[in-house]
């Protein structure tokens, strides 16, 4: 046969190289580009404008200030408060959140009757909007009607007035993101337990181990990454706190978070110099505060998890044997 | 229960059991021998889960009681604990004083919107991050995961800026835009087709000759569906609920659910059953989506949090 090369063949060829070569980057090229407009391009800019003075009223000019935005932050009280708030309601909140969660799945894991309206039931909150829930929390929290007080009273408690008093507030405040977020996570960590192999169980219950030893050196351990995942997840929430003490402060009191302040998180405030003091170059400055907050809170993390896993953990499954390549 | 959604794992060796796609759930069942722990749940057991879920659910139950009684009643001790005759009168109310009308309309178009991109958006990289080789595909995925990291809401001096600069201020589009795509979709799907999706259909569909789109269109999407369903309503949750940036974005008389709802806080009604009924008519959509597709969700999140 003739050797010549048909050419509608080597079309075919320079067609198909083409598609190989190309359409992978093209179907990535969506997310890629459409992240990079909104979402990288945005937080780069931001640095931009923490730099100048912008007002809202004229988004156009900017006057350049240098590092006075961020000078000006770090000696201003109200940003040390919001930091602090910030930062114990994020404990109050995740902390418990994380445990319970630990132990919803765990309870979740044993062979049940309607486990798939538990944890449904469970998953609830997580439909709930950040408003609706909110709405819902404040009327529970309400100093001459609310519920909680109610029950309370009961237990000879007097009337707590939630929103007025710093600790009672960031604690009610906490509540809501627990309610909303626990089932969520205990359904994460009751997809990793699911995971661990059996046979690891049976090791150490034949070694001797009770139920909760097995659960501290077993399930705790298998489903760690899990438990770095939903803290890294439930961190990121946290440091952007808004709309839960929003909507608790009930109007005016939301954004200032509460008369003196007393639950004002760092996300009111950004929204506070940004939107209520038309200081939108101060804002950006907040907001970069908030990004470098929460990369050192992960180096931290880091480094707390090298210390803490120095104790022992359990043997792993040993190797299979590979046969080995003798030339 | 065999109903039970397992997730699929790679072993110690990054070998995976492929197993044919359910049919029903639109999720694998495996059965995995010595998969997790098979205690019988004791008595204690339940009254603790009974707990949870009483505890999960009584603030919704709540807030329909509260939203059918009124004002007079909600606020006296002991509260309220069954529903009152006012239910629909205080929907009315919310309905106009809220403009939830308007925003029900705008967070399901909100929603709606983001939820589809997103997930066409996920399948198509996910499948390319899953499926084909290219030059730079283990960075470049690192890159996607590497961006769950960066919260959006820190651009929203910037974002705002660039909205004004668009004629976009206050509009829909202004809140679509910057969450039309989202790296945890296309994660959650390179993860399931790596699983579901057998080489050799696609070698096969090269064979007959299909370009990539092709395989794509007629290939993968078949194959594809029960986890962009899920995507579908996990996406559309959080897009519904999404707060911060609209809050911001948006005005009074253009909002979303979540922002209308503002508006019943701040004390322009009074009237605290109306509020109820207000959080009780933003949240009833996601609700009715959960009573009848709760199992998929339970399942999608399950999924999805299993790293490969």
């Amino acid at each position: 046969m003739a050797t010549s090369i048909d050419p509608r063949q080597s079309r075919r060829t320079i067609l198909h190289r083409l598609d190989l070569g190309a359409v992978p980057y093209a179907f990535i090229a969506p997310f890629f580009l459409i992240f990079g407009a909104f979402g990288l391009y945005p937080l780069l800019y931001t640095f931009w404008i923490s730099l100048h003075r912008v007002e809202l009223s004229s988004l156009d000019t900017m006057e350049w200030r240098g590092l006075a935005n961020f000078t000006e932050l770090f000696e201003d009280d109200r940003f040390w408060n919001a930091l602090s708030n910030t930062f114990t309601i994020g404990v109050l909140s995740t902390v418990p959140q994380l445990l319970m969660a630990l132990g919803l799945a765990h309870l979740l894991n044993y062979r049940l009757r309607g486990s798939v309206f538990f944890r449904v039931a469970v998953l609830t909150p997580y439909a709930t909007s950040v408003a609706a829930a909110a709405l819902v929390f404040t009327m529970l929290f309400e100093r001459d009607f609310g519920m909680i007080n109610w029950v309370l009273g009961f237990f000879g408690v007097d009337n707590l007035d939630w929103e007025s008093q710093k600790w009672p507030a960031q604690f009610a405040i906490s509540t809501i993101v627990i309610w909303r977020w626990t089932g969520y996570n205990a359904l994460l960590y009751l997809a990793a337990m699911q995971a661990i192999p059996r046979d690891l169980y049976e090791a150490a219950a034949i070694d001797g181990a009770s139920r909760w030893q097995q659960f501290r050196t077993v399930t705790v351990p298998g489903i760690s990454a899990t438990i770095v995942f939903t803290i890294v997840l439930s961190t990121i929430g946290a440091t952007q706190l808004f709309g839960e003490p929003l909507i608790f402060g009930q109007g005016p009191n939301g954004i200032s978070g509460g008369a003196d302040n007393q639950y004002q998180t760092l996300g009111l405030l950004l929204y506070e110099e940004g939107w209520k003091n038309y200081q939108m170059g101060r804002a950006s400055a907040i907001a970069w505060a908030m990004f470098l907050i929460l990369i050192l809170v992960f180096v931290l993390q880091r480094v707390l998890a090298r210390v803490l896993s120095r104790t022992p953990r359990p043997a792993k499954a040993p190797r299979r044997a590979r046969p080995s390549r003798t030339s | 229960m065999t109903t039970d959604i397992a997730p699929v794992l790679a072993d110690a060796h990054g070998r995976t059991t492929p197993t044919a796609p359910d049919r029903r759930s639109g999720f694998r069942r495996v059965l995995r021998p010595g998969a997790g722990r098979q205690h019988h749940a004791g008595p204690v057991a339940y009254v603790l889960l009974g707990f949870a879920a009483l505890v999960s659910l009584f603030p919704l139950y709540w807030t329909m009681v509260a939203a059918s009684t009124d004002n007079t009643r909600v606020s006296q001790t002991p509260p309220p604990f069954l529903p009152g005759p006012n239910l629909f009168k205080n929907l009315a109310t919310a309905w106009q004083d809220a403009a939830l009308g308007k925003a029900m309309l705008n967070s399901l178009i909100v929603a709606g919107v983001i939820a589809l991109s997103t997930v066409f958006f996920a399948t198509l990289a996910g499948f390319a991050f899953a499926k084909l080789r290219f030059k730079g595909r283990n960075i470049l995925l690192l890159l996607v995961i590497g961006t769950m990291l960066v919260p959006p809401q820190l651009g929203v001096v910037p974002l705002f800026m660039m909205m004004a600069d668009l004629g976009w201020g206050q509009s829909l589009p202004s809140v679509i835009f910057p969450t039309l795509v989202s790296a945890v979709g296309v994660f959650f799907m390179r993860q399931y087709l790596t699983e579901a999706l057998p080489d050799e259909l696609i070698e096969a569909g090269r064979l007959d000759g299909a370009h990539s789109l092709r395989i794509f269109w007629s290939i993968v999407l078949p194959i594809a569906r029960p986890p962009m369903a899920v995507l579908f309503m996990i996406t559309f949750v959080h897009a519904w609920n999404d707060f911060f940036w609209p809050f911001i974005a948006l005005d009074m008389t253009n909002p979303t659910v979540p922002v209308a709802l503002t508006q019943l806080s701040a004390g322009y009604v009074r009237d605290q059953s109306v509020i109820m009924a207000g959080a009780l008519l933003g949240t009833l959509p996601l609700l009715a989506m959960f009573l009848v597709f709760g199992r998929q969700i339970v399942g999608g999140i399950m999924q999805g949090a299993v790293k490969g």
